[in-house]
């Protein structure tokens, strides 16, 4: 109740400030929550270090503005994410949030950016629906429908028939397994089980015993990046692929931060996602270089990417709105905007808030003596599935 | 059908070895040690450190991070854990979960918030079958190495001057010291090799139950279940719950994977209503 209070005298503070000609600031201030320590610490990393990479290349200043960067660590904690959300909007009045490392710390901060009416950019978080808890939510990371979707596609056109699904059993997990099943089906592919393992899961062997006695041609997953590396040395150590079962997934698996060193077991992966570091294209080489001297040596990630646009798309914003970082405007400024990002061509959906984007099929590959995520088909300029069809 | 027991029995071992050294702080030396996981982390992140950044091969990590672990514990004994001896079981657990979040801070601080992995040589890797049941080599090498270490415990325990001293010294501290046993000295060395333990079982585990700053929170509560299901008296009570446990997860998750990960819960408390004081337990002892 006070809380709500609080709030609403803080947005009615904000529009006040937002009317008077007097008020209008040079310094645009953009407060990015993301768990920078626990469980989660490498999304905030890589993110922080995209966001940070951004404004090295390409300045400080835009449409007359400064930009300030203030960056907090919520620890991957939801209620933490929130307080960290309304202390940066009503203390230091902070006119955009970025952020959302996880789709619960993204839900999070939801309510904030609708009753001060400040945009939010979700940079890491992966779950359909996280746009449509504010008006004032837009992405650039991806969603989860988006890149399973065409791993379906891929699996079904090139002579897999039979796939066991194997998913975190959370939010995103369900995105992925539902989206993957549903275009593989339609398709005319059979996935003959569904496996779901627990988030919390120290040992994948039953149920990596039980897809290899399901004998599909392939298993399709979706697990946060850290938990992948574990659960692609035990595919690997149970001899699934051996015995002909070929291992497809969503790119969070074959994550290019640790990709390398999970060795030899995980070439030939099949992913599908938005963003590899081997990426071949001018505008990647140029940010992958930057990162990684910034960063001593650090491989940029699909997160990191993700920190990186959001930044594009605030100063993208700013120039059309020609500085005014105020709710509502910015938020139409936002709709239909559209850039070239290291991944590849970006824009943002006008009707829905959510990034349209290519999503690639990849192979991981030996390159210079690394792994690396390898693209080798395109599928172009996807929308997020989910909204696409609730319409 | 037998693969699932196999790798239940291999996860039980794995179990062992993690549980074991607390089974010996908390049974023998009545302390209640909730940052066992901690010394655990330590000796995996030894591993990987040694492993991944100096390239030492992965045999000789197994008895370094069993030593530097042990040494470290034997440092803290020394300077922290001895003045808890006589405290309160509340003052214990307070001070070892402050412990436990030194550690994970700690971890975090230095070696970063991602999954740790260690590539284990290629003798250790892949699977194998023989008379048609699929064995994972890694799996199968666990399950020698524990099962050498529960004989060795059982024997130093039962069999040597140490345990017995170790055990005189549990049951009547004045007694003992009485009749010329030194017993810090004993229970420091005890602590340690508890500690040691703990940290063989996380360089064993880097590569089943992987490795992050989390780990010693993670796996406090299977620690606890092997404990309090087998009982702190003996060495093989919890090794009986360790197996019990480790089969009755596996195949859990096997057979029924929607309830999967309730399996071992409800077997504990199921347990736990049967035999309160653990599978063996020594009755009102203390």
């Amino acid at each position: 109740m006070m809380r709500g209070m609080l709030l609403g005298a803080a947005s009615l503070v904000m529009a006040l400030a937002g009317t008077l000609p007097a008020a209008a600031q040079e310094v645009v201030k953009i407060g990015l929550i993301l768990p920078m320590t626990g469980p989660f610490a490498s999304t905030g990393r890589q993110v922080s270090a995209g966001a940070k990479t951004f404004m090295e290349m390409k300045g400080d200043t835009v449409a007359g503005k400064k930009v300030e960067l203030i960056i907090r660590d919520d620890a991957g904690v939801a209620d933490q994410t929130r307080r960290i959300a309304q202390e940066l909007v009503v203390n230091e009045s902070v006119q955009v949030l970025a952020g959302g490392g996880l789709t619960p710390l993204a839900m999070a901060v939801a309510p904030v950016a609708t009753q001060a009416k400040v945009p939010m950019v979700v940079t890491s978080a992966g779950t359909a629906a996280i746009t449509k808890a504010s008006e004032f939510i837009t992405r650039t990371s991806g969603t989860l429908p988006q890149y399973s979707l065409p791993v379906g596609t891929w699996a079904a056109q090139n002579g897999i028939k039979k796939v066991v699904t194997l998913v975190s059993d959370y939010g995103p997990g369900l995105d992925a397994e539902k989206w993957f099943t549903k275009e593989f089906t339609s398709k005319g592919g059979e996935v003959s089980e569904a496996v779901r393992v627990p988030l919390q899961n120290p040992d994948f062997a039953p149920f990596l015993q039980r897809v290899r006695d399901a004998k599909p041609d392939a298993v399709f997953v979706f697990l946060p990046s850290g938990v992948g590396s574990l659960f692609m040395k035990q595919f690997a150590d149970r001899g699934l692929a051996e015995a002909g079962i070929k291992l497809i997934a969503t790119g969070d698996v074959t994550d290019d931060d640790i990709l390398n060193s999970m060795g030899k077991p995980a070439l030939g992966t099949i992913t599908g996602h938005f963003y590899a570091t081997a990426h071949d294209s001018p505008e990647n080489k140029a940010y992958v270089e930057a990162f990684e001297k910034a960063n001593n040596g650090m491989r940029p990630n699909f997160m990191s990417v993700g920190g990186y646009d959001s930044m594009a798309l605030i100063y993208a914003a700013l120039e059309k709105t020609k500085g005014d970082a105020s709710g509502p405007g910015f938020m139409e400024a936002v709709k239909g905007l559209s850039w070239t990002s290291p991944r590849g061509p970006v824009s943002i959906d006008p009707e829905t808030r959510d990034i349209i984007q290519n999503i690639y099929m990849r192979e991981v590959k030996e390159v210079d003596g690394e792994l690396h995520n390898v693209e080798f088909e395109t599928f172009a300029a996807l929308k997020d599935p989910e909204k696409a069809e609730a319409k | 059908m037998l693969t699932i027991l196999f790798d239940g029995i291999a996860y039980g071992m794995l179990l062992f070895i993690l549980a074991c050294g607390l089974t010996i702080t908390l049974g023998l030396m009545n302390f209640i040690n909730l940052a066992h996981g901690a010394f655990a982390m330590a000796g995996g992140y030894i591993t990987v450190v040694m492993m991944n950044r100096y390239g030492i091969s992965f045999y000789w990590c197994l008895p370094a991070a069993f030593l530097l672990t042990a040494a470290i514990g034997a440092i803290l004994e020394r300077t922290l854990y001895r003045w808890l001896y006589q405290a309160s079981h509340l003052d214990q657990v307070l001070f070892s979960v402050g412990i436990v979040f030194m550690s994970v801070a700690a971890a975090d601080y230095f070696m970063g918030g991602q999954q740790q992995l260690i590539n284990l040589p290629p003798e250790l890797s892949g699977r194998m079958e023989i008379l048609g049941v699929g064995i994972g080599r890694y799996r199968l090498f666990t399950i020698v190495v524990c099962a050498v270490l529960v004989v060795l415990l059982q024997l130093i325990l039962s069999r040597t001057r140490f345990g017995s001293r170790l055990r005189a010294a549990v049951d009547d501290r004045r007694v003992a010291m009485g009749l010329g046993i030194n017993v810090s000295f004993v229970f420091a060395l005890t602590f340690a090799f508890g500690s040691g333990l703990a940290g063989l079982g996380g360089a064993m585990g880097a590569e089943i139950l992987g490795l992050d700053p989390n780990f010693p929170l993670k796996f406090m509560i299977y620690f606890l279940i092997v404990v309090s299901v087998g009982g702190t008296s003996t060495i093989s009570g919890p090794f009986l719950a360790a197996m019990l446990l480790g089969i009755a997860d596996v195949a859990g998750k096997y057979y029924v994977p929607a309830i999967g990960p309730f399996v071992i819960y409800a077997l504990m408390i199921v347990m736990l209503i049967i035999r309160p004081s653990g599978l063996f337990a020594r009755g009102a002892g203390r």
